[in-house]
């Protein structure tokens, strides 16, 4: 026996965080009303010992075992259902605290309670990661983990929780904040993918008027976003008076629109470029040889082999389109932009938090899609 | 082919930085233009703060949390390409890889009812979300060393120190000055859009005119910031050639 010995500093690592942020931080906070600052309650106040059993394995993990794909999985499952634990405790302690006070008082969850959150989904990312599982498998993870939490919530178990009360006061604003955020997003990409596939092409065949506009994208691309916003204002205002019958005007959903697409069409016409630059000269002039005429040779071998680029670049673009739309609010676009700035004006974390939660997880989700159809092209591409 | 000789005028680094600081002394004599072509307002140019006020600020709130997020990105790409940090590398790009999905503006929004408002949490929330490109940047520069240079230097006597500085930081500096670039653009963006939480930068102008609809004001602040942008883009291509094209 060597005794004790650090297996998993990283695991270390994130037990120690959690260790001190259960400990000093609140996990919940309690206000007499939605405008005063509240009072934390810390992790340690409400819990009692056994409900840390998730703990134990990852405790052995990083320092008592040797890794192996058991460990691994163990250390999983203990992080997912840590992740239900500190949701269920903070829902479970707003009940019980709703019971005891007036009806405006508000229970918000603590910054103990996110660094928590966010520790315990580190270490299933990362415990995920070191089983190497298919892109599925992770999805099918994902959902499990999420579907005791959307149970709680649909449940009603979360109603005693401020975010929660905020959402039921603007549900309708929220819904509607929804639909207009997609709305932009999808008709930014559209445009985008229909200007950006042929666009790339035309750069990688070497046309001159498609590089130098991709050089243009690129200025655009370096400029700050509010100020892209900013900019389209007046020309596009110029162009609503001079055209009444478009509908359009200089603030509101066609500058965002607009401004995004210039926004989104570089990394598309990039990854599009370097996707064609990646199909092998040999391969084109094999399937030439072969008899496959030229219209052939582009749907069945070249775009094929550069989708792979093609759709790390839409991934990219998507991502950051779902991010900026966020800005547009400030041009009078709305969005979740509209709920964000609208919670920071009147200093309300909830109110912030009900529209940046389901950008970033709109963000997350996206991402994740694309990863998974990507891994799935990788998986397909092995096989053959 | 070499590229054909540019004259210096031609450089569109110094006509964009001449444009910019042109336009930070100039602002004021622009208003008879403003005024024509925005007759509806009464005040036709920003003058609650010196542009120059603004710049300073704009300027002074991304070099610190620049300089906050190299020293930070640095050490801690280089600590998890150590052997000795190995055991947190995948950690660590799992944060950077989930961190760069959620928008710069995002972390802003939460930092600053978190924090407190004012140019402290914004700054925080610039240094933080700026680490990801350049710590992203360190690792893969570092990765993309071919092992033979390292051992060759090893042959030579060097040192794991002299190894590091002299080889492994030196072949990936222009993969790292990249992700310095991308990390200093993006919080020259969010420094703008901080001005909707309190701070003065060259934002102000912009978020003051898009709630009084003073469509000159935006105009104002929008050009400075991008010619903000250009310059500092520009100026880095210029620093580490390998970045142009």
């Amino acid at each position: 026996m060597t005794g004790w010995r650090v297996r998993d500093p990283a695991l270390a690592l994130l037990l120690l965080v959690g260790l001190v942020a259960g400990y000093s931080l609140a996990f919940v906070s309690q206000a007499p009303n939605r405008l005063v600052s509240g009072t934390g309650i810390a992790l340690t106040a409400l819990l009692e010992w056994q409900q840390l059993w998730p703990l134990a394995p990852l405790l052995l993990a990083s320092v008592l075992l040797a890794p192996t794909r058991r460990l691994h999985a163990l250390v999983a499952v203990a992080a997912g259902l840590l992740c239900n634990v500190w949701v269920w405790l903070a829902a479970e302690q707003a009940q019980r605290l709703a019971l005891t006070s007036s009806t405006i008082a508000r229970i918000s969850l603590g910054a103990g309670f996110w660094l928590l959150l966010l520790l315990s989904a580190l270490a299933l990312a990362d415990a995920v990661q070191r089983l190497c599982l298919g892109a599925w498998a992770r999805l099918l993870v994902a959902i499990v983990v999420l579907l005791p939490m959307i149970y709680l919530g649909t449940s009603g178990g979360l109603e005693a929780l401020s975010l929660v009360k905020e959402y039921r006061n603007r549900q309708d604003v929220f819904d509607a904040a929804l639909a207009r955020h997609l709305q932009i997003v999808v008709a930014t990409l559209l445009p985008t993918l229909l200007l950006a596939l042929p666009l790339g092409l035309a750069a990688q065949r070497g046309r001159p008027v498609a590089r130098r506009l991709l050089t243009a994208l690129g200025v655009v691309q370096t400029v700050p976003s509010i100020a892209v916003f900013a900019l389209l204002i007046a020309p596009l205002g110029a162009l609503a008076a001079a055209l009444p019958g478009l509908h359009i005007s200089g603030i509101g959903l066609a500058p965002a629109v607009v401004a995004l697409t210039l926004y989104a069409l570089l990394p598309v016409a990039r990854s599009t470029a370097a996707g064609f630059d990646t199909v092998p000269q040999a391969v084109v002039d094999a399937a030439r040889g072969m008899g496959l005429s030229g219209r052939q040779v582009f749907w069945q071998i070249e775009l094929p082999l550069a989708l792979p680029l093609l759709l790390a670049g839409a991934r990219v673009c998507t991502v950051q389109t779902i991010g900026l739309a966020v800005v547009a609010a400030l041009i009078g676009a709305g969005g979740f932009g509209a709920i964000v700035f609208q919670g920071l004006l009147s200093s309300a974390l909830d109110l912030v938090l009900l529209g940046v939660l389901p950008v970033v997880a709109m963000a997350l989700l996206a991402d994740a899609m694309f990863g998974a159809a990507m891994g799935w092209l990788q998986q397909r591409a092995g096989v053959q | 082919m070499t590229p054909p000789r540019r004259h210096e005028w031609a450089d569109p680094l110094c006509w964009s930085l001449v444009l910019l600081l042109a336009l930070l002394a100039g602002m004021g004599q622009l208003g008879p233009l403003f005024a024509a072509a925005f007759p509806a307002l009464d005040r036709p140019v920003y003058v609650q703060d010196s542009f120059m006020a603004l710049m300073l600020a704009h300027v002074g709130l991304v070099a610190a949390s620049s300089a906050v997020s190299i020293g930070l990105g640095l050490v801690a790409g280089v600590v998890v390409t150590r052997p000795a940090g190995k055991a947190f590398r995948a950690l660590t790009e799992s944060v950077v890889a989930m961190g760069q999905t959620i928008p710069p503006v995002a972390v802003l929004a939460i930092a600053v009812p978190v924090l407190g408002f004012g140019p402290t949490p914004a700054l925080i929330a610039l240094a933080l979300y700026g680490l990801l490109p350049i710590l992203q940047a360190t690792i893969s520069g570092i990765d993309a060393v071919p092992p033979g240079a390292r051992d060759a230097a090893t042959g030579l006597g060097m040192n794991a120190a002299q190894v590091l500085t002299k080889i492994e930081l030196s072949l990936a500096w222009p993969v790292i000055v990249a992700g310095i670039r991308s990390s200093v653009l993006i919080n020259i963006g969010t420094a703008a859009i901080a001005s909707t939480v309190g701070v003065k930068t060259l934002g102000s102008p912009i978020i003051i005119g898009l709630s009084g609809f003073n469509t000159a004001y935006v105009i104002q602040g929008a050009l400075l910031v991008g010619l903000l942008a250009v310059v500092t883009d520009l100026a880095f291509e210029r620093w580490s050639p390998q970045l142009a094209g």
